[in-house]
């Protein structure tokens, strides 16, 4: 099964959790880190990679020579992505998706796709973790063509975590699309609350089942509690706020092989988890 | 009129904390909230909205059954797999329109869907310029630009100097429209491991767009070692430290109560340290060129 890890912000433990529960199951699990932009998992885990690979996009190429400037390429295209000087057809890559419409559409056969590289994925493992996560490169605007790559080593044999990018849009759905499960790590303050909202209706829409993960229980206020009792929304587990667990996330020590009880808690939430999910 | 933007590898709570503690202390700007995924900032700065405006940042394919022979080229052709079994999955459909163009029977049209909603209000330090895109969409860059566009449009008419940036998390599309043509990017960091490594990769960005950066610790006193390891690398690097703000509770609870920091205990070391931040933001936007 595959169980995504998610929260409407970063910074409230999604990574920490994610790696806790990797780290607790008994059975062979899979740690997928969809965070391209800013890929944690292997910081707390110090996988040993076996295989990286590049990963590119198409975009297109123009022949100068064979371009009669129609305008046809640049009026398709959807993401402006295309300009038309009075000389030649200007590309702007950072503004591609490669969806490969104009090369299709150019009367003058003027448009190839060429290769360009956005970013890596590594595999590798730490422990009986098989870790895998990409790395979109610095100036590089589309995560989600790199996030659809990582996603593609999904095991299905395995119990599958999958850290998901922080937020609420394109490249969260595409890291969660297809889980049969998703947590959401919150922290019980106003912003924590506000946030865990939107992650709510991101997931109701894909129709995923979903449980919360409070973090830092203890600081803030109790309406994260009241939403989720409104809401149906099972709390599967708090982790209270404790300055020796982010002492030990400072370090990159994941706090559940130094914290005495906690692997039995990830565990026993991996099977509220089963239990929760249909699959 | 300058600009500046707060970013941080990865969001949370102490950026939008001390953006909004700074707006506070600049007394008079355009905050611009460029967190259009997961905004926070109008929490503690209570804006009152003066115009509301509808985003269309993308399209969506849709098919016409009737029309449809089921030949099955849209579906080779769509490279975001959203067409499956002849069925459109909205979720994952771009809008690139390429189906709607190898269609030979036109059963596929694109239409244009409202994606989420822009803002321009006013609050207690001048104004806001703030969006909430729908959730699961994308092009949130696209509306970045949109809510600075706003923040410049009123900061003109208004004839307000300053704009102050919150930029969203990561490095990608929404965080490069963020920081595009800025004087100042000023990168939050924890005294973490991973924050270290992600404000690593904000500075390469910030780089590779030649934009001033300027790094503020957060929480400083959680990690000593790792405070020691930031500032060396921006001493070697030849970046300001501008600010270390330590870890205080408080920063919750004002966040609770709704209020900045500065507004709930104006005297404490936490506002001190903000205080003391912002002068050297102020110094170093001062010295920046102005193009
Ligand atoms: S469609 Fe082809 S010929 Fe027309 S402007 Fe584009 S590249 Fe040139
Ligand atoms: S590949 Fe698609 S997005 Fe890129 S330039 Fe061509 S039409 Fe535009
Ligand atoms: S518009 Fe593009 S992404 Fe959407 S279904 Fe058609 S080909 Fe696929
Ligand atoms: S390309 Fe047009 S006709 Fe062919 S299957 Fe798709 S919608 Fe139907």
């Amino acid at each position: 099964m595959i169980i995504s890890v998610a929260s409407g912000k970063g910074g409230t433990g999604k990574t920490t959790v994610a790696v806790a529960l990797a780290l607790s199951a008994d059975e062979d699990v899979q740690l997928i880190d969809c965070d391209v932009e800013e890929p944690n998992v292997h910081i707390l885990l110090r996988p040993k990679i076996d295989e990286e690979r590049p990963v590119y996009s198409l975009v297109p190429a123009i022949l100068e020579d064979r371009c009669n400037l129609c305008g046809k390429c640049v009026d398709l295209c959807q993401y402006n992505a295309l300009f038309l000087s009075p000389e030649k057809v200007l590309f702007y890559p950072e503004l591609c998706h490669s969806c490969g419409l104009c090369a299709i559409a150019c009367p003058e056969e003027a448009i190839t796709e060429e290769k360009r590289q956005i970013g890596v994925v590594r595999r590798g493992s730490a422990q009986k973790v098989d870790v895998v996560y990409g790395e979109l490169n610095v100036g590089e605007p589309m995560a989600a063509p790199l996030i659809r790559e990582v996603k593609k080593e999904v095991d299905r044999e395995k119990t599958v975590i999958v850290d998901a990018p922080p937020g609420a849009s394109c490249p969260v759905v595409e890291s969660v699309y297809g889980s049969d499960f998703a947590l959401l790590v919150t922290e019980p303050t106003p912003f924590g609350l506000h946030d865990l909202k939107i992650a709510v209706e991101v997931l109701r829409t894909l129709k995923i089942p979903l449980g919360v993960v409070v973090n830092r229980a203890g600081i803030g206020d109790g309406k994260v509690y009241e939403y989720c009792g409104e809401e149906g929304i099972p709390i599967m587990l708090e982790i209270p706020f404790s300055k020796e667990i982010a002492e030990l996330y400072s370090r990159g020590v994941p706090f559940v092989t130094r914290m005495e009880g906690w692997r039995e808690k990830f565990r026993n939430l991996l099977e509220k988890i089963r239990r929760c999910s249909p699959a | 009129m300058r600009q500046i933007t707060i970013l941080s590898g990865k969001g949370g709570t102490g950026k939008t904390t001390l953006t909004a503690s700074f707006a506070a202390l600049a007394k008079r700007l355009v905050v611009a909230d460029c967190d259009v995924d997961a905004p926070d900032l109008h929490m503690l700065l209570k804006p009152t909205v003066m115009r509301k405006q509808e985003f269309r940042g993308s399209k969506v394919a849709v098919m016409d059954r009737s029309k449809c022979i089921k030949c099955g080229i849209c579906e080779e052709r769509c490279r975001f797999n959203a067409i499956n079994e002849l069925e459109i999955d909205p979720i994952l459909c771009e809008g690139c329109g390429v189906c709607a163009y190898v269609c030979p029977a036109e059963a596929i049209t694109l239409n244009e869907k409202v994606c989420g909603y822009a803002y321009v209000s006013t609050i207690r330090y001048g104004f806001m310029s703030h969006a909430r895109l729908n959730p699961g969409e994308e092009n949130s860059g696209k509306l970045v630009t949109l809510v600075r566009h706003n923040a410049r449009q009123i900061a003109q008419k208004e004839k307000v100097e300053l704009i102050l940036n919150d930029g969203p998390p990561g490095i990608g599309c929404p965080v490069i429209a963020s920081v595009t043509g800025v004087d100042l990017g000023v990168v939050v960091v924890e005294p973490t491991l991973s924050g270290i490594h992600d404000m690593e990769r904000a500075l390469k960005m910030l780089n590779h767009f030649q934009i001033n950066p300027l790094v503020c610790i957060n929480k400083y006193d959680l990690n000593m070692e790792n405070t020691k390891k930031i500032e060396e690398f921006c001493m070697d690097n030849g970046i300001e430290v501008a600010g270390r703000i330590s870890f205080d509770p408080i920063v919750t609870e004002a966040m609770v109560m709704g209020k900045t920091v500065l507004e709930y205990s104006p005297n404490s070391a936490v506002s001190r340290e903000i205080r003391e931040g912002w002068s050297r933001i102020l110094n170093a936007l001062g010295s920046v060129d102005h193009v």
